[in-house]
């Protein structure tokens, strides 16, 4: 996988996702359970305006001293007798991961769950060079086996799959043979993974947060599988985003803690898990070779611009759970790894406008998600600044919707021509309109009209009538 | 109390019977009205649509239009928020920063200057009838005015209120998203009229006509015999 997840157009992919009514029901009924756990923990937790507060404080002082926590966090991996790499883009990363399998002669790869290796499309060059990689958490273990179908969630990827689809999948690659009931799928994916655990050469994770004064990672679970894929295998490679960083051990808690509450409705998740470099001498378990990779890909780019803060994200889904667009049109309609209004933010950043340039589009601004983030990213506010980017120095408007919108801002900034539009709109609309609706619109109205009807222009416009009232205006 | 009446657009040119029941209410809790004559639109469709520079005269236009005012009230919670959106918009601006911030500080959605400024929470409105309330998103989570709408509904005579099932979600209007992104805005109006009528409601409230337009749109266009209004009128009906 790659970020980008489709070739199809935007409009294409949002009508067939539409039409998916198991993926709506499945989508509509996770945001409400997931929003009903959250609101039960963070009531029980108390003063959650003031832990947003302070979570937002935590992601910014880290990003705003993000070279020095970078640099103090590599020291520290170092120092654990652990390997740092800097990788300013997908293709550095990937290289260094597959010289790390090449020199390991590494055949069989375990994976926990991670974007960013989705991101930079790890799993491709792996392959590409002879190694099996097998993704260990159940949902992308799901999606691997069903063709590398693209992820839907970021933190529930297969959320668009029911348990008879999933029962169809496993009988046709694995020969499984029993009932789509959930705990036999369960069992039967973990007794197979079990094998491939103990069996494999080199284990991959993500990194939810690392703590920069002891160089420790930290794994957010709650299957188990990082713990297996990080302490199994001889050699563990973590492939981190540049920004997913703490200070101390002391803010990984608080995060932890709101990362857990915001993603599933959990006060914490089942593992959690923090781990400090290879094994030492006398440890029973965990790697012999450690690397920690950092991923730029065009993160540092967003630095110091005033789209930095999306950067502030700790990968919940909070907002992708409480969005109205995403609840309608699921994942794969965003075409991006990152979908709902996070994806609507990051993916044209990281992936440049030309492939996403709808995306800014797909929002009523209606705020929930900046309501829902844990971190207060101001997600609504940064898609209007890229529509305004798109707008201003992108130049990919629509050249009718320059036109209009400066009419429309010509007309609304004087008050004689808007009233003279005003009073000339009964007129112009009577052809259209029916009793007092109008229901055939032609361009943009049509579009309106299309799907309700449109009331028909007062034909005493209110500023009439007050002028009019036997009360009078005053002005 | 001296009031300036920011009535929108939208309410002048397609909804001005929410406008008079708007100053009929007010004048029957003891305000004066006045409109100043050179109000236009606030300059959201511009701005919300990434033309920022585009909407800027139209803004200044309305800053300077209601800078006499003393309170400014709007039967609109998109519209009273945009006015405060402004000091941000010219935050760096010397001469409209300032004015941005004051014309923020006076401005009020109508239900919130209600019960918040006029201190009332019974208009002494009767309305026979089973109501939802539909809590638009800019009024609610931009503009933070979610309780004084739901007080004043409760306390109209006759009045049945059902609370609307999904009730902060969006009803798929969002501005020029509603023409733009139709497909997507279509399914979003379908569930909130769906919602709508799983409360067994007769009438469909709210305090936004952009919103109350989108839904009223979709139910007429389906046929439903849900009847639409704005909380302006249902609190300006007497017995």
């Amino acid at each position: 996988m790659s970020m980008k997840t489709s070739s199809e157009k935007f409009k294409v992919r949002v009508k067939n996702q539409i039409q998916d009514s198991f993926m709506r029901g499945a989508v509509a009924s996770a945001q409400e359970t997931i929003q009903g756990r959250k609101q039960t923990v963070t009531d029980e937790l108390g003063n959650w305006e003031e832990w947003r507060n302070h979570g937002e404080e935590i992601r910014k002082h880290v990003l705003e001293n993000l070279d020095y926590y970078l640099y103090v966090l590599s020291e520290n991996v170092a120092k654990r007798g652990g390997h740092v790499f800097f990788a300013k883009t997908a293709e550095e990363a990937g290289q260094y991961i597959t010289d790390i399998a090449k020199k390991n002669q590494a055949k069989k790869v375990v994976k926990a769950k991670s974007m960013v290796t989705e991101e930079i499309s790890l799993n491709e060059k792996l392959e590409a060079i002879g190694c099996e990689v097998i993704e260990t958490d159940l949902g992308e273990y799901i999606l691997q086996l069903d063709d590398h179908d693209p992820p839907s969630h970021i933190v529930v990827p297969a959320l668009h799959k029911n348990k008879e689809q999933i029962r169809d999948v496993f009988a046709e690659k694995l020969d499984y043979k029993n009932t789509e009931k959930p705990e036999e799928l369960a069992l039967f994916a973990r007794q197979t993974l079990r094998q491939d655990y103990l069996t494999a050469d080199l284990g991959i994770t993500g990194c939810n947060f690392a703590v920069a004064e002891t160089g420790s990672i930290t794994l957010v679970t709650n299957e188990g599988n990082a713990d297996l894929v990080a302490a199994l295998p001889k050699t563990q490679v973590v492939v981190m985003g540049m920004e997913r960083i703490v200070p101390t051990f002391e803010e990984m808690e608080v995060l932890v803690g709101m990362l857990t509450r915001s993603a599933v409705g959990q006060k914490l998740t089942s593992y959690i898990t923090t781990l400090t470099g290879p094994r030492d001498e006398g440890d029973v378990d965990g790697p012999e070779e450690f690397h920690l990779v950092i991923v730029d890909n065009g993160r540092s780019n967003i630095l110091g611009t005033e789209f930095q803060s999306a950067l502030q994200c700790i990968r919940c889904a909070a907002c992708i759970n409480v969005c109205p667009v995403y609840r309608h049109v699921g994942g794969h309609s965003y075409g991006s790894i990152y979908p709902g209004p996070i994806g609507v933010v990051l993916t044209p950043l990281l992936g440049g406008y030309d492939d996403y340039k709808e995306l800014p589009y797909a929002s009523t601004l209606c705020s929930a998600c900046t309501d829902a983030c844990p971190v207060k990213i101001p997600l609504h506010e940064l898609i209007l600044k890229h529509r305004q980017v798109i707008v201003e120095k992108e130049g990919k408007a629509p050249f009718s919707e320059k036109i209009l919108m400066k009419t429309i801002g010509m007309g609304t900034s004087s008050p004689t021509l808007y009233k003279m539009a005003s009073k000339m709109a009964p007129a112009l609309t009577k052809p259209l309109s029916t009793d007092d609706h109008i229901t055939k619109g032609v361009g943009l109205l049509k579009e309106w009209t299309d799907i309700r009807d449109l009331p028909a222009p007062n034909k005493e416009r209110f500023r009439d009538w007050f002028k009019n009232r036997p009360k009078g205006g005053k002005e | 109390m001296k009031v300036t009446l920011f009535a929108t657009c939208l309410v002048d040119m397609f909804k001005s019977d929410v406008g008079k029941a708007t100053v009929e209410l007010l004048e029957r809790l003891g305000c004066e009205i006045d409109f100043p004559e050179s109000q236009v639109c606030c300059g959201q469709p511009t701005y919300n649509s990434g033309y920022v520079e585009e909407a800027k005269p139209a803004m200044k236009q309305m800053i300077d239009t209601f800078q006499h005012a003393e309170y400014v009230v709007s039967p609109s919670g998109s519209c009273a928020y945009m006015f405060h959106e402004y000091q941000h918009i010219f935050k760096d601006d010397p001469v409209y920063g300032p004015k941005a911030q004051e014309l923020a500080a006076k401005t009020y959605e109508l239900t919130e200057f209600i019960v918040d400024v006029l201190k009332i929470e019974d208009v002494g409105a009767t309305f026979p009838g089973k109501v939802t309330y539909h809590t638009s998103c800019h009024m609610t989570r931009l503009l933070g005015v979610r309780e004084a709408p739901i007080t004043l509904l409760k306390n109209v005579k006759g009045l049945e209120y059902i609370e609307l099932p999904g009730k902060e979600n969006c009803c798929g209007f969002g501005g020029t998203f509603s023409v733009k992104m139709g497909q997507i805005s279509e399914q979003m109006v379908n569930e909130k009229v769906q919602h709508v009528e799983e409360t067994g409601a007769d009438y469909l409230i709210g305090a936004d006509a952009s919103c109350l337009m989108n839904i009223g749109g979709r139910i007429t266009r389906q046929g439903k015999p849900i009847k639409v209004m704005h909380i302006a009128e249902v609190l300006n009906s007497r017995a």
